[in-house]
């Protein structure tokens, strides 16, 4: 690190569990006898294959993201410039319909991050993994762990079983906010129903270019669920959601709550403001035109210098969007609120 | 400004309504518990005809799922789009002081006092010339 002034904030690289084998130092008897016993492979129903859209450092690692040191390699040392990255495991906690199980496994999973990824590097930073089909039980995780160093967000898949708006979810949220903690959506998710609110998609390129439509529905239910009104310290980060379908949704969700507000009242402002204020997305993937004068406008839209994080999503690459290989581009002042201040203030690290 | 003579106090309980046309323009005129008001029957969103919405309540709440009523009758929507606007004011609820439609005063006059007709009125759908205006009764005038 040396003398390179900290001025990178890297808020979504991932962690792969080599297998259920590297939990059973975090799990209880009862659960280690279980495994042993019945052959449970724990969350493996993942939506990414180990290879797919994987960033081309990673092509002779064994398993890509399995080691600090792959994430040191590639990342960590690689940008001199860095002061944190927040480690967000995808795992598909929410596939397991026991929810001892879940719980047990979330747990663990919270465990083995601290015992093997945190403490083996001082610039990580993590998400608390929880099981959020289950929101009560969720919310106890969230509870068990708000205290631990190094923990900074709660992780939830994009995919949820109903939208996240639903009251039904509103424990787990009021965990997070009462522990201060960021919730972030993350792309992906195996909750059971398809990804598409039109069945299955045949081929993963659907679901890989489709999954926008699943932030949108999330954005839109937590918007008009109250989420932010019931928990004005709330902050939501959409992390691998890409960008810039965000300004014309809020025209859309703007334009409709004048006339339908009647049934939300305690939306009390426009949809839009809320976003502003308390929803922040990540830079990778950006889906932007490559067009300077465009992309300049896709920025402009979104309304707010404040509103984007700086992400590698390593080990995945979505193809080099050149609003995130080329910040600088746009001003450099407004570089730096991507690369690092927004992500300060969005998780409260100290400068 | 002309004062226009648009109806008689007894015409529009409270509760009710009157759509006139006034210089061109159609004007609804509002009874909200024995005060009058007009409202320009053209939404400022897409030129609806606001004036022949349903008037309810304000609806705030205190959080996800409460629910309060207030103003009862006050509140006009439009019934293209269902923007809310204040029958006392003009203002629409979502953005009182940049979305609002025009509103006017409405002077209630004694029958006395209009006739013979003031030099200042001009003829409405009451014309005070031709119509029969009673001493005894009451009418609505909006100037503009």
């Amino acid at each position: 690190m040396g003398s390179v002034r900290p001025s990178l904030i890297d808020c979504d690289v991932h962690a792969v569990l080599p297998g259920i084998a590297a939990l059973l130092p975090y799990l209880s008897d009862y659960w280690r006898e279980q495994i042993a016993q019945t052959g449970f492979k724990g969350p493996v129903d993942r939506w990414y294959s180990a290879r797919a859209v994987a960033a081309a450092a990673t092509i002779k690692d064994e398993i890509p993201a399995s080691k600090v040191e792959y994430l040191q390699r590639d990342v960590l040392d690689a940008r001199p410039e860095l002061q944190w990255a927040i480690l967000n495991y995808d795992c598909a906690v929410e596939t397991l319909h026991n929810p001892d199980a879940a719980a047990a496994v979330a747990s663990a999973l919270n465990e083995w991050i601290a015992a093997e990824w945190l403490a083996r590097d001082p610039r990580l930073r993590a998400s608390i993994v929880v099981p959020s089909q289950f929101p009560e039980l969720a919310a106890a995780e969230i509870d068990r762990m708000s205290g631990r160093p190094g923990f900074v967000q709660v992780l939830l898949p994009v995919r949820s079983a109903e939208p996240y708006g639903s009251r039904n979810f509103r424990p787990l949220f009021a965990a997070a906010a009462r522990h201060g903690l960021p919730v972030g959506l993350h792309f992906g998710g195996a909750p059971g129903n398809p990804p598409t609110p039109v069945g299955w998609p045949s081929f993963y390129l659907e679901e890989y270019a489709g999954m926008t439509g699943v932030f949108q529905t999330q954005l839109i239910s937590i918007v008009a669920g109250g989420l932010f009104d019931t928990f004005p310290d709330l902050r939501l980060v959409l992390i691998e959601a890409g960008v810039a379908w965000l300004p014309p949704m809020l025209w859309r969700l703007d334009k409709n709550w004048k006339g339908l507000r009647r049934e939300i009242p305690w939306v009390r402002r426009l949809p839009s403001e809320y976003v502003r204020d308390h929803v922040r997305l990540t830079t990778a993937p950006f889906d932007a035109p490559d067009d300077a004068q465009q992309l300049r406008e896709v920025v402009a839209q979104l309304g707010s210098d404040s509103i984007l994080l700086y992400a590698s999503d390593y080990p995945h690459a979505h193809g080099e969007d050149r609003a995130v290989t080329e910040l600088e581009f746009l001003s450099p002042a407004f570089a730096t609120r991507i690369k690092c201040e927004n992500a300060r203030a969005v998780y409260r690290f100290e400068p | 400004m002309t004062k226009h003579v648009v109806g008689t106090v007894a015409e529009i309980p409270p509760g009710g309504r009157k759509l006139v046309d006034v210089a061109g323009r159609s004007i609804g005129i509002f009874n909200l518990g024995g005060e009058f008001f007009a409202l320009r029957n053209r939404c400022p969103h897409q030129g609806g005809a606001l004036c022949e919405g349903p008037l309810g309540s304000c609806i705030s709440s205190a959080g996800p799922g409460h629910y309060e009523m207030s103003r009862g009758g006050e509140i006009l929507r439009c019934p293209w789009h269902g923007w809310e606007f204040d029958v006392r004011t003009g203002q629409s609820w979502f953005d009182p002081k940049g979305v609002r439609v025009k509103n006017y005063e409405v002077a209630v006059v004694a029958g006395k006092n209009l006739k013979p007709p003031a030099p200042d009125l001009v003829p409405g759908p009451y014309v005070a010339e031709t119509y029969p205006v009673s001493i005894e009764q009451n009418y609505l005038v909006v100037e503009l």
